[in-house]
């Protein structure tokens, strides 16, 4: 085992020292809450001389993104993090980081999107960004925090993707709850991480290159194909990292995380901390004999559609948590890409979408209780009675 | 001083051939900012007629590095290209001296950008920020911006029955950012070349951030026909319309007074933004724009007396 440590960290801490181990040449961020804590911890690593990093403490996450797109385009491994407004503000510059192709890692830790004002969990702020072209990883706990920071760094700098990520946490639930976190050895997470190297940077003063040229209707079009190659060639490159991950680490990431879901007849869909609840659930249900299970996306984008319908063939009746609200009348983003995914590969369990927890508002076990029992009901009477419902909200 | 002979063998970092209008001020300026520095130098700019006429993919005029990202962050664009060059110049990774240069015009200086360019500016970042100033948003037709002088026709404060155009004087960008107390903040004028490339080797020698503003004609805009570019630039200094000066360390100074201010109609009358302004119903206008000119020239003289006592 390469895990040489226990350290009580919180999710926030736990992505400030994967950026230590990491060291990148250039960290622009802005502080926002929850995601505050990542900057002023990394602001202690860098006071203290524990990194060699140069930080740019930008007057905006606007100027943050912006700061990041002038650096990896330079040619530093470039970091930031932001929450909810802070990313709505750098919106646009979000898709330009994915289109310059530039491979910037920022750990996002989820709060709702104003308005109203709310600085708690839900995932409204990166759902907005799920068409901007970055990859996303979204993470259950702190551990898987910490470790699919690390793990980014290489899916997005790999070749073959050359793709921003987001490494996305629930505000609050994970990014101020207290874990114990098992730390790796700063030199394998160095090595790992190996030093970052890409064609035709910008400070190649001898080779002269333009970055963000006026791309118009000749040209723009082929560009946006090779960056949605870039996102396909991500679904068979991200299992070639995670396995190399898996070597010297130990823990094997895959798109999905299926619980108790081989034999399942019921099963809910969620994704981060929420996952945990259902988990307890499933297993106080599993020891009624109820066949209930969890399917846990752990990356969205690029959507894993075939390892999801390979996860539900068996399963009846699903129930889909979004933690966002698309306003689309037709339900939560989660939900409609699941069904849009399940479509042609001739899975078609019922399914339903149930919207929780926006704005912070708790999820209980009995809520969960609840979606299952739903699904026992659509089961015996082969309907889904409304198939977009709210859960916890005060009707 | 800047030796002409010696400018004329300098390498084009601009390549002729770009798509910019004859006539048009922005790259006959960025020439001559550029032959300021001797070093290697990566340029970055701002969304605007500089950026997208010289850019057309797959083609580049530029013979140098070049970034654009979007309109309003090309400050904070380079201070991370500067702050990355750090980075890897300390880690040894770049042996040679580099230089940043940054351009926007006034849409992307005065208004847009200004969060970008302040925030920049005070964290120190070592690079040159050149504002070539217009007058209006020229890129996309002549729309109304935080520069555009008062009285001046655009498309979006355009005069009519009544309204004799923009109705408010332009912001003082200049003084703005010298408020920064960054090492150098200049003016400059593409007609006195030899002030314009003396600056901007001070603006690039200088240790942190120096700032350029300078004005740059455009015919498309002002309507003045594109071979006048250079005699109304020049006759835009002649009458204090765009005084030339330094702040150097704090310290004011114009770095060049015409023996004889003339009246600013000389400048104004040349453009047809402002020919409704000859009306006789709008006399009281070009009163106030010459009052204008005349207090804020004596506002500069006031303060290059004092900063020179202070320093």
């Amino acid at each position: 085992m390469s895990k040489v440590k226990k350290t009580p960290l919180t999710g926030d801490q736990a992505v400030a020292y994967a950026m230590k181990q990491i060291d990148p040449d250039v960290v622009a961020a802005y502080p926002i809450t929850p995601q505050t804590e990542i900057v002023m911890s990394f602001s202690n690593y860098v006071a203290n001389g524990q990194v060699s990093t140069e930080i740019i403490p930008v007057e905006s996450e606007h100027s943050a993104m912006s700061a990041c797109v002038g650096s990896a385009a330079a040619g530093a491994r470039t970091m930031t993090a932001t929450s909810a407004n802070g990313l709505a503000l750098m919106w646009e510059i979000v898709y330009i980081a994915a289109s310059t192709r530039l491979p910037i890692v920022m750990p996002v830790v989820n709060r709702a999107l104003s308005g109203p004002i709310n600085i708690h969990c839900d995932h409204s702020d990166t759902m907005g960004a799920r068409d901007s072209g970055w990859i996303q990883i979204y993470c259950e706990n702190a551990q898987e925090v910490y470790e699919n920071t690390i793990l980014a760094v290489r899916i997005a700098e790999h070749k073959k993707i050359l793709l921003p990520v987001m490494v996305c946490q629930d505000g609050f639930i994970t990014s101020h709850g207290v874990e114990g976190v098992e730390l790796f050895d700063d030199k394998k997470v160095k090595d790992f991480v190996g030093e970052y190297k890409i064609d035709d940077p910008l400070l190649d003063v001898d080779h002269p290159v333009t970055y963000g040229p006026l791309d118009l209707q000749d040209y723009y079009f082929e560009h946006k194909r090779q960056q949605s190659e870039a996102m396909k060639n991500a679904l068979s490159v991200i299992p070639e990292v995670s396995e190399e991950f898996a070597k010297v680490f130990g823990t094997k990431y895959d798109f999905i995380e299926e619980y108790k879901l081989a034999d399942a007849e019921i099963a809910i869909i969620a994704m981060s901390s929420a996952a945990g609840t259902v988990k307890f659930v499933v297993d106080e249900l599993r020891k009624k004999g109820v066949k209930a299970g969890l399917l846990r996306p752990r990356i969205f984008r690029p959507f894993p559609k075939e390892k999801i319908a390979a996860a539900l063939k068996n399963v009846k009746a699903v129930a889909v948590l979004d933690r966002s609200e698309s306003f689309s009348a037709e339900g939560g983003p989660l939900y409609t890409d699941v069904k849009a995914g399940l479509y042609d590969s001739g899975v078609k369990p019922l399914a339903m979408n149930y919207i929780f927890g926006l704005g912070g508002r708790d999820l209980f076990p009995a809520d969960i209780n609840k979606v299952y029992t739903d699904l026992r009901d659509v089961l015996k009477t082969g309907k889904v009675k409304t198939a977009l419902n709210y859960l916890g909200s005060r009707e | 001083m800047a030796n002409i002979k010696e400018l004329a063998k300098q390498p084009e970092r601009l390549s002729g051939g770009h798509r910019l209008c004859a006539g048009c001020g922005a790259s006959i300026v960025a020439r001559q900012v550029l032959m300021g520095t001797k070093d290697p130098v990566v340029v970055g700019s701002a969304t605007g007629c500089l950026e997208v006429a010289t850019t057309i993919y797959p083609y580049t005029a530029w013979k140098t590095p070049f970034i654009h990202n979007a309109f309003e962050n090309v400050a904070a664009t380079i201070s991370g290209v500067e702050t990355a060059y750090k980075a890897l110049k300390k880690k040894g990774k770049i042996k040679k001296d580099i230089k940043f240069v940054a351009f926007g015009g006034d849409g992307g200086t005065y208004d847009i950008g200004l969060q970008s360019l302040s925030g920049a500016l005070e964290r120190g970042h070592n690079f040159v920020y050149v504002c070539y100033d217009n007058g209006a948003y020229m890129n996309t037709g002549a729309q109304r911006s935080g520069a555009t002088p008062k009285g001046a026709w655009t498309t979006t404060a355009p005069n009519g029955k009544v309204s004799y155009g923009k109705p408010q004087f332009r912001k003082d960008l200049t003084a703005i950012v010298a408020a920064h107390k960054i090492p150098y903040v200049a003016q400059a004028s593409a007609s006195h070349w030899n002030d314009l490339v003396t600056k901007s080797e001070k603006a690039f020698k200088v240790d942190g951030p120096a700032f350029l503003n300078v004005i740059s004609m455009c015919h498309r805009g002002w309507r003045f026909p594109q071979e006048k570019t250079i005699e109304i630039s020049k006759l835009a200094v002649e009458t204090g319309f765009w005084p030339l000066i330094e702040i150097e360390n704090g310290t004011w100074k114009f770095t060049y007074k015409p023996k004889e201010r003339k009246p600013v109609i000389e400048f104004l009358k040349l453009q047809g933004r402002f020919k409704h302004l000859f009306k006789e119903e709008n006399k009281p206008i070009l009163e106030e724009i010459q009052k204008d000119i005349d207090e804020n020239w004596a506002r500069i003289e006031r303060l290059c007396e004092a900063s020179c006592k202070i320093a």
